[in-house]
């Protein structure tokens, strides 16, 4: 085996599992505030990209002006679903939030869809298509630069954890009875964090949109994105990135040495074999708190 | 009023455990059950063959779903692949030669076999973890299917069913599918009815509630989550045959995918719980309306003199689709088969309400 091909494979693929960190840490967000699994999370990333194109392509606005204005929509369009979908459900049994949550999926992808159209469009980022060679391995520059929107949102998130804020929140996902003893308005705390991932997925849409194009296939990245989750462990942001890198690199890799012995298309499968795998050893993931029932 | 108790008196055990306690409610099953019997003369074929027989076909399988995630509590997002061993293994013994009723159980059996793999993840985890679990398993099926000609039949993935025939009688008429369709729904029927009335059943809910309570109880919680998702999955698979026999006549991937999945759990979850009115309730909502909405929003814009574009007019049902599950789980998170109950407590003891909670 050729090592640069080899290490070329790798940080191609890190960067890649880097932009499904994007997505993890939307859900990451919302599950550690409220226990909420968020299927709808690709649905939200579609409408994102869509808002975005709307704005920019079919409104004429600049992009630098178009993104923020589709976060700030993106952000009431969250609050506004944690409050009439989410809020009444609180309490019930998983299998009905799940439900839910795949229920509004379906309804955002079919409401886009119906507003827009399906035919695949693109964002045109600006980001040049040419190769970047760092020395002798070969980087697409559009994975850099999500590679680093996500490293940025990471960090981002990581400091809004120590504003005031961030703390209310992350009593919240510690114990929220005792959070709501202490006159922490639960309510708006899980709220505010459906809003954050709701902008995490515009930049998980603007993104992905550029690399694969904006159309019903953005939502299919759901089950990358829950197994980086789930690997990282569901309640880590941290856990959300450094599994993003980890399943990158596996499934580059791994597809790689698969793809020949099996007639390609292998990338799915490691990516559920990972999920199963996890689930079966460690639920909790990498970096998960322990708290999970077994059976 | 219609559903009096007043005269009904249970004086001993065996009246007692009746499957219908109430007259009135053995009266609405047998009126169904005859309306289903004389469907065929009272619909057009268009009615009887694109919703009578769907319906018929998808209630038995949310049935079936019913059964492990209503009365076992276990979570269940591969449904739909378990469908597709049961189809294509029941085709694959057909075109084989083997008679179709030995078909249609070796495809049950089958999908008993690989749906109880399922059942081994729910040894471990349960809730959200084993529902992720489950969707990954789906998509290693879909995968397996998708990537092996030898089972989805070549280069264009799909694989001709050969004439349905059962007990001597090839059956090619509409009228001939849908009796098929409508027999098997029957039957299911017939057993759900009368789990809650067996060991097996109030074990499967013991073990739903809670399952080490179920076991200081001495119900072993392992046998009976394998034998949950063993029975499901044979439902599964026979009504996937079927589905593939009576209505698509055509195998492919694609129609168990993991969308395919999500749907019957939404028919069982908006149908309500361990409900079997409600299975019928939710698989007609989440199967007919979105195209009934479709065709009302078509035939508005066109009276109105609007015009809708073409694109719009194919993404409505799947909005419509979502939306009906969002606003059913808002109204009555138990599902229509609740709304049924409450109409139904409502009128026992009309026109007093003491039975309102």
């Amino acid at each position: 085996m050729d090592w640069i091909f080899l290490s070329e494979l790798a940080i191609n693929g890190a960067l890649t599992g880097l932009l499904y960190s994007l997505f993890a840490i939307g859900l990451v967000l919302i599950y550690k505030a409220s226990s909420v699994p968020n299927l709808a999370q690709g649905g939200l990333t579609m409408v994102g990209a869509y808002v975005v194109l709307a704005l920019s392509h079919d409104a004429g606005l600049p992009l630098w002006l178009a993104i923020p204005l589709a976060a700030v929509i993106m952000f009431g369009l969250g609050f506004g679903i944690e409050r009439v979908a989410l809020r009444r459900l609180a309490g019930r049994p998983v299998v009905m939030i799940l439900m839910m949550t795949l229920g509004l999926d379906i309804f955002l992808r079919g409401t886009t869809l119906a507003i827009w159209g399906g035919t695949s469009r693109s964002m045109e980022l600006g980001v040049s298509y040419d190769p970047l060679f760092l020395g002798d391995i070969f980087v697409s520059r559009i994975h850099l630069v999500g590679a680093g929107v996500a490293i940025g949102l990471f960090v981002a998130f990581m400091l809004f954890f120590r504003s005031r804020t961030g703390i209310k929140l992350r009593a919240i996902a510690d114990d929220y009875m005792a959070s709501w003893s202490v006159g922490i308005s639960v309510e708006r705390g899980v709220g505010l964090s459906w809003a954050l991932a709701s902008v995490v997925a515009v930049a998980a849409g603007v993104i992905w949109g550029e690399i694969q194009g904006v159309d019903q296939a953005l939502s299919l990245l759901l089950l990358k994105g829950l197994t980086v989750a789930v690997l990282g462990g569901l309640d880590s942001i941290l856990g959300a990135v450094v599994a993003g890198i980890i399943l990158g690199i596996i499934e580059n890799v791994g597809s790689d040495f698969l793809d020949p012995l099996v007639g390609g298309g292998s990338r799915e499968l490691i990516v559920a074999a990972v999920l199963i795998l996890t689930v079966m050893i460690r639920p909790h993931g990498l970096f998960g708190r322990h708290d999970i029932e077994r059976v | 009023m219609f559903y009096r108790l007043s005269g009904v008196h249970h004086a001993n055990y065996v009246s007692d455990s009746r499957i219908f306690k109430v007259p009135a409610d053995r009266n609405l099953a047998i009126f169904i059950f005859l309306f289903g019997l004389a469907a065929p003369f009272l619909l057009p074929s268009l009615y009887l063959n694109s919703y009578m027989l769907p319906w018929l076909i998808w209630t038995a399988a949310a049935l079936g779903l019913n059964l492990v995630t209503g009365w076992a509590g276990q979570l269940h997002l591969g449904y739909a692949a378990v469908m597709a061993v049961g189809a294509y293994s029941a085709i694959h013994a057909a075109r084989f030669g083997v008679p179709w009723e030995f078909a249609l159980i070796i495809g049950g059996l089958a999908s008993s076999v690989i749906g109880s793999l399922f059942a081994f993840a729910a040894l471990r985890v349960k809730g959200l973890y084993l529902a992720l679990t489950t969707l990954a398993m789906q998509f290693v099926m879909d995968w397996v299917l998708t990537h092996s000609p030898a089972i989805s039949g070549g280069s264009h993935a799909s694989l001709q069913s050969p004439t349905l025939a059962l007990l001597g009688q090839d059956i090619t008429s509409d009228t001939g599918y849908y009796y098929v369709a409508f027999g098997w729904c029957v039957l299911v029927t017939i057993f759900m009815l009368n789990l809650k009335r067996t060991g097996l059943g109030r074990a499967l809910v013991a073990v739903r509630e809670k399952d080490f309570a179920a076991a200081i109880l001495g119900v072993n919680s392992f046998y009976y989550k394998i034998l949950a998702f063993a029975a499901s999955s044979f439902i599964a698979g026979v009504s996937g045959a079927l589905l593939v026999a009576t209505f698509f006549f055509l195998a492919a991937p694609e129609q168990f995918s993991v969308a395919v999945s999500i749907q019957v759990l939404a028919m069982v979850i908006v149908g309500g719980l361990g409900s079997i009115i409600g299975s019928y309730l939710g698989v007609a909502l989440i199967l007919l309306v979105p195209g009934l909405v479709n065709g009302i929003v078509a035939g508005g814009s066109q009276s109105l003199g609007m015009q809708i574009n073409v694109e719009t007019l194919a993404h409505i049902p799947n909005a419509v689709y979502g939306a009906l599950i969002v606003i059913i789980l808002l109204i009555e998170p138990l599902g229509l088969g609740k709304l049924y109950g409450n109409i139904r407590d409502y009128l026992m003891v009309w026109p007093f309400d003491q039975l309102r909670k």
